[in-house]
């Protein structure tokens, strides 16, 4: 059929091929695009500034000379080019993200408005208080809610991630100690841990002691009962652990260790299943630093910022470090140093803390209430446990047993296909998601961590777990190149990381010509 | 509750397919004693509407420094932002992503870190910069430890130019460890003989420039007398926007650049979150601590970028690792990469000649108020000014005159006896009429 001006009305059938190249090397919307540092020239600028009045300089003489290197880059090309970055990342946003221990949840765009109104988003840190009253209210607040949520009596803000709030437990521990004269040179770390708690351990001038796993994925009793002494500072457990178990011994563990006076550092990367239904408090916990974009979905923004709050048992809370809201005859006040009787380990951050994930964290809350955030732990364990039930006959759980917010499968489904977990992973990037966590922990052979959230339908886990189904079927079939091959169909295929760590390229230089014309 | 996907039929669905009754079967690893029957006792939910009225009223019990004439540095400073940095960091694709382990599906937030790498080397005059560190605080504390770990030394030396909390950050990280912080007394009048601050114990030296007090140094003496010492000498840079017209660090033979980029893209936020950068010579990349983003190819030969030299983390060292952190400040960097390849060169340059010239009007205008007397001969867009009265007094009595003056030392240095000065910064957000009002009142509230 042609229509008037002699156009086909229809496209002709396809024969499912496409060109091996194209002229562009783009893809139709998949687009390759260069370095900022390739494009533009020294006049462009993608800003128009007035100009600056005339005055002496002030600079001491040491001014600035000769060309910077930037690119100068107008307005619509810098937002195009970093448009077509954007596009060749997976995000939450657009698929389910089952990063296990990373708590990809949905991120409500309500909190990034909140974060953005002046008065809160726009405060300086230095503002007298007397002009930032609501900020510090935020901040009480957001401090109320954690403190509540986890039956934990005080809590210390500022630390910028989870890894920094390890450091604010783990230095609070150990002020403790030597505020009570007490010399221990050892913290017993599960293997199962991340391994930001041994290098947290490190920092505070202790050595690691590693706690074996029993068979059941959790810290073998008898092993770490074996390891108490008064020797031993503290410990650093995770719970509900990595490998998605709860510690049921976590308990008989807190009130062995406070025996031997030691302290239970919890890390509380994992809150997110047991939130409204546990708290860490009555497990005998002494620090956990709770991260406010896991458990409280502030963005992970690629890779940060974070926000790792810390809350403390009475026994630690005097060594808490500084700054803290305190409410005072006039108001809120800002403790920012302590007097000499003060027993604060010290300052682990400028400034105040990650005032911005505070806003969206207390804002996350707010929107969820007490219920809402018991129920979100409550779907977050039943969508994994449910994607376990969905794939535990063809698969192979490491473990038996419901599972908490995250279900953690072995690679022994996986044994004579040739296929491993690296390129199982892989192949689940040409079926559209995000793969799990692979090799992590480390106590598991080939493993592979999901961790689905509560922000799932049920039509979502549905096809996620029938994807899974498809590819453990393709593998014991032999399909091996749809693994070995994978991924065909992302904007990259597998990256050489052994050649770039060999010869690290971590910047870009012009090249070699124009080098030797400066 | 609208975050919620799942219905009661799909939960009751659910349950069934895993074989048990109820919720509370999953939870059975749970001891009795410890299982909440009820959630805590807080608020329940609440919807859209109703959450942001209470935001807005936190929002109103503050004020918005965008409303009144303000002066405020020490550390962060308030810049315009361009409206695309907004957007772009808005973008799902980078926003809702997280760390790039999948190489493959993530090359925009790759590539974005190897141009942020490169923009951040750039500036401060070096080799190779990492992909970021939590603030500059804590940068400063890496850059220390860092230094440590490849002169094999232990004494960290801290200038009087240094920021307080910057000290005070890198003095709490070292408390439990064998590195031991020497800090100088603070150089109010710029005037610290910093050769004096190098012996053969030192590990290095860590100065500030332009400096906590605003003041601008020629660091090439002291970079010659670290180095002929065998010890590495950290730069530290507060306000990022001065590296478009003074001198870079690199340029003055520093080893280690640490810098706060709040600066470029990123609003003051009450003080976070912030974008620490790190940036050194080529020798020292294996000690760096952090992200790395480098180049390489894929298997059909195309460009691309992946994280690299892992071997220095922490999931493969542990307890041996460079540093315990694992997160950069990812979309920060990126706010901070944007709105600098809007900038460019030239935009960057002229930025901080604005800087400058709206800092050297302000001073020219206090410098003739009565009971004011400014203390710099040199400095960047902040100076320190001493008053006739005590400084935290003048800035309560100017906050309630609806101006926003600047900062009180003793507000950060409440032991050094330094009462009667005030940090002022100017930057390209003052206008003549904010200037105006600053004269005005300081010369009120002085009189």
């Amino acid at each position: 059929m042609m229509n008037k001006q002699g156009r086909p009305t229809q496209p002709a059938a396809g024969d499912g091929s496409a060109p091996a190249t194209t002229y562009t090397g783009n893809r139709g919307l998949d687009m390759e695009e260069p370095l900022l540092f390739e494009m533009g020239q020294d006049e462009t600028t993608g800003v128009d500034l007035p100009d600056a009045p005339e005055t002496a300089s002030k600079l001491g003489g040491l001014e600035r000379n000769g060309d910077i290197g930037l690119p100068g880059v107008s307005e619509p090309r810098v937002l195009r080019h970093f448009v077509r970055l954007s596009r060749n990342n997976y995000a939450i946003d657009s698929g389910l993200y089952p990063l296990g221990s990373c708590t990809m949840k949905h991120n409500p765009r309500l909190n990034e408005k909140t974060a953005r109104l002046p008065g809160l988003g726009d405060l300086h840190p230095m503002q007298p208080t007397s002009t930032v009253q609501g900020a510090l209210e935020l901040m009480d607040s957001l401090a109320h809610w954690l403190k509540t949520m986890t039956g934990m009596p005080a809590v210390a803000l500022s630390p910028g991630a989870g890894a920094h709030g390890e450091l604010c437990g783990l230095m609070a521990i150990r002020a403790a100690h030597d505020a009570a004269g007490s010399s221990r040179s050892r913290v017993l770390v599960p293997e199962s841990a991340h391994g930001t708690n041994p290098a947290t351990a490190a920092m505070c001038g202790y050595s690691v002691d590693a706690i074996a796993a029993d068979d059941r994925g959790r810290v073998d009793l008898k092993a770490f009962e074996a390891k108490l002494d008064d020797d031993v500072a503290g410990i650093m457990l995770t719970n509900p652990n990595t490998c998605g178990l709860f510690e049921n011994d976590v308990v008989r563990i807190a009130d062995a260790l406070h025996e031997a006076g030691g302290y239970f550092y919890c890390d509380g990367a994992n809150f997110n299943a047991i939130m409204g239904r546990v708290r860490p408090g009555d497990l005998g916990v002494d620090a956990m630093h709770l991260n406010l974009h896991k458990t409280f979905s502030t963005p992970h923004g690629g890779g940060g910022p974070g926000s790792g709050p810390v809350v403390f048992s009475e026994a630690l809370a005097p060594f808490a470090p500084v700054p803290y809201v305190v409410h005072g005859e006039n108001g809120f006040e800002l403790v920012e140093a302590e007097g000499d009787d003060g027993q604060t380990f010290g300052r682990l951050k400028g400034f105040h803390g990650q005032m911005g994930m505070f806003i969206r964290a207390l804002t996350y809350m707010l929107s969820h209430g007490a219920d809402g955030l018991r129920q979100a732990a409550e779907d977050s364990v039943l969508s994994a446990n449910y994607i376990l039930a969905r794939v535990q006959d063809v698969m192979s759980p490491a473990f038996d047993g419901p599972c908490m917010h995250e279900c953690l499968i072995d690679d022994t489904f996986l044994a004579d296909t040739g296929v491993t977990t690296l390129d199982f992973a892989k192949a689940m990037i040409d079926e559209g998601y995000h793969p799990m966590t692979m090799y992590f922990p480390l106590v598991v052979h080939g493993a592979m961590l999901i961790e689905p959230t509560e922000s799932e339908s049920k039509e979502s886990l549905d096809l996620f777990a029938d994807t899974l189904r498809f590819l453990t079927e393709k593998a014991k079939q032999g399909d091996t190149a749809r693994f070995e091959q994978a991924p065909m169909l992302a904007p990259r295929r597998r990256l050489d990381e052994t050649a770039a760590a060999r010869k690290p390229k971590l910047r870009w230089r012009p090249p070699e010509p124009a080098r030797a014309a400066e | 509750m609208r975050y919620l996907p799942l219905t009661h039929a799909d939960r009751s669905a659910m349950l069934s397919a895993i074989g048990v009754d109820s919720i509370d079967d999953l939870y059975q690893d749970v001891p009795d004693e410890v299982r909440l029957a009820e959630p805590p006792d807080l608020p329940h939910h609440k919807g859209e509407m109703e959450v942001e009225g209470i935001l807005r009223g936190l929002a109103d019990k503050s004020v918005s420094p965008a409303s009144v004439p303000t002066f405020i540095g020490a550390g962060a400073y308030r810049h315009h932002i361009p409206a695309t940095v907004d957007h772009l960091i808005q973008r799902s694709e980078f926003l809702t992503a997280y760390t790039p382990y999948q190489p493959e599906i993530s090359q925009g937030t790759l590539q974005a870190l190897f141009e942020f790498q490169t923009q951040v080397a750039l500036i401060t005059g070096m080799d190779v910069a990492n992909a970021s560190m939590y603030d500059g605080a804590t940068s400063c504390a890496e850059a220390a430890l860092m230094a440590c770990r490849i002169t094999r030394r232990d004494k960290i030396v801290m200038a009087g130019s240094v920021h307080p909390h910057y000290r005070e950050v890198t003095e709490t990280t070292v408390k439990f460890t064998d590195l031991t912080v020497t800090a100088s007394p603070a150089d109010a009048d710029g005037a610290e003989d910093l050769l004096a601050l190098v012996d053969d114990d030192t590990a290095c030296v860590v100065v500030q420039n332009p400096s906590f007090f605003g003041h601008i140094a020629d660091l090439r003496p002291l970079a010659e007398a670290c180095h002929a010492k065998k010890a590495l000498l950290i730069v530290v840079v507060t306000e990022v926007v001065s590296l478009g017209a003074v001198m870079s660090p690199g340029a003055m033979g520093a080893d280690i650049v640490v810098g706060e980029g709040q600066s470029i893209g990123v609003p003051a936020s009450f003080g976070g979150p912030y974008v620490g950068l790190l940036a050194t010579r080529d020798k020292y990349v294996r000690q760096l601590p952090g992200r790395l983003c480098g180049e390489t190819v894929d298997q059909d030969g195309k460009r691309g970028f992946v994280l690299t030299l892992s071997a220095r983390e922490q999931h493969i060292r542990r307890e041996k690792a460079t540093s315990n952190i694992c997160t950069n400040a990812g979309l920060c960097s990126l706010a901070f990469t944007i709105h600098m390849a809007l900038l460019g060169g030239k935009g960057f340059k002229q930025l901080a000649q604005l800087n400058h010239a709206r800092a050297v009007q302000l001073s020219d205008r206090l410098a003739g108020v009565g009971g004011v007397d400014v203390v710099n001969a040199s400095f960047f867009n902040e100076f320190t000014v001493r008053l006739s009265k005590p400084a935290a007094e003048v800035v309560e009595a100017l906050a309630a005159r609806n101006i926003l003056a600047g900062v009180p030392v003793s507000r950060l240095l409440p032991d050094a006896g330094l009462d009667d000065l005030m940090l002022v910064a100017a930057t390209e957000l003052n206008s003549e009429q904010d200037i105006d009002a600053l004269s005005g009142g300081l010369a009120e509230v002085l009189s």
